[in-house]
């Protein structure tokens, strides 16, 4: 998990200009680094590069609208980058 | 081109799915009243224009790729390139290549040639959504049997 964490910290600090060391795994990509969607498609491509994966955008988007959901599942950082080994792992699974 | 109603793709040349590539053919007009300003006593295709052409080119890969089931819309324009001048009646070959599939968009290489020589390029992403409107989606569908985007072109490659 931490090397994931690490993988996606480069990758916010350098697609949205914010400081690394101020990436944290308990930050919360929208609320504490206020990165918006637009920035965020250009993550989600990254992530999606650099871990072969396709990060399912809509459906997590989903279920957050349908109450299925809170965003801290999705976008604190600790949790997305579990959620990337998940898509890894189902990838070579 | 249409520029009055901003419909920058005059037909398809070629689509492949397959290879995620799709090329179409934009003729600038000799008359219009942008060129009034842009520039008065010498006309030049705006580059704004050049790149929603390379847009309106990667829309229609998108849409052909999803079978007409969604709409994709600018959301991006990176390390755009403006490499030439382009005049009114210029022929130009506008491809664009389906470089990433994500949830929800896409990103593509798109480039402009005229007479073989490089004119434009830019790496898009656009927004890939369901149509607002069932009105729009008959409206995107008869644009693209206007431009020569068949239901076969769509089921080949």
């Amino acid at each position: 998990m931490s090397s994931t964490f690490e993988a996606i910290a480069n990758i916010i600090a350098e697609t949205c200009d914010i400081p690394r060391d101020s990436i944290t795994p308990e930050s919360h990509a929208i609320n504490d680094l206020g990165i918006d969607s637009l920035d965020f498609l250009d993550i989600a491509f990254a992530i999606d590069k650099a871990f072969g994966i396709k990060l399912p955008l809509e459906q997590w988007t989903q279920e957050v609208s349908d109450g299925k959901a809170t965003t801290d599942q999705y976008f604190v950082l600790k949790n997305l980058a579990a959620r990337i080994d998940e898509l890894v792992a189902a990838k070579g699974a | 081109m249409r520029l009055e109603y901003f419909q920058l793709i005059d037909r398809i040349v070629d689509l492949n799915l397959a290879d995620r590539k799709i090329n179409c053919e934009a003729t600038v007009p000799t008359a219009s009243t942008i060129f009034e300003g842009h520039f008065p006593g010498y006309p030049l295709m705006p580059g704004v224009l050049l790149v929603e052409a390379m847009a309106q080119t990667s829309g229609w890969l998108v849409v052909a790729a999803n079978r007409f089931e969604r709409m994709p819309f600018l959301a991006s324009i990176k390390d755009a390139k403006l490499r030439t001048f382009v005049l009114p009646g210029q022929v130009l070959s506008v491809t664009s290549h389906l470089a990433h599939e994500g949830s929800g968009y896409a990103v593509l290489n798109a480039r402009i040639n005229f007479d073989g020589k490089a004119v434009a390029d830019a790496t898009l992403t656009l927004r890939v959504l369901d149509f607002p409107n069932s009105e729009m989606a008959e409206q995107m569908r008869k644009q693209a049997d206007n431009i020569g985007l068949k239901i076969e072109a769509r089921a080949n490659g």
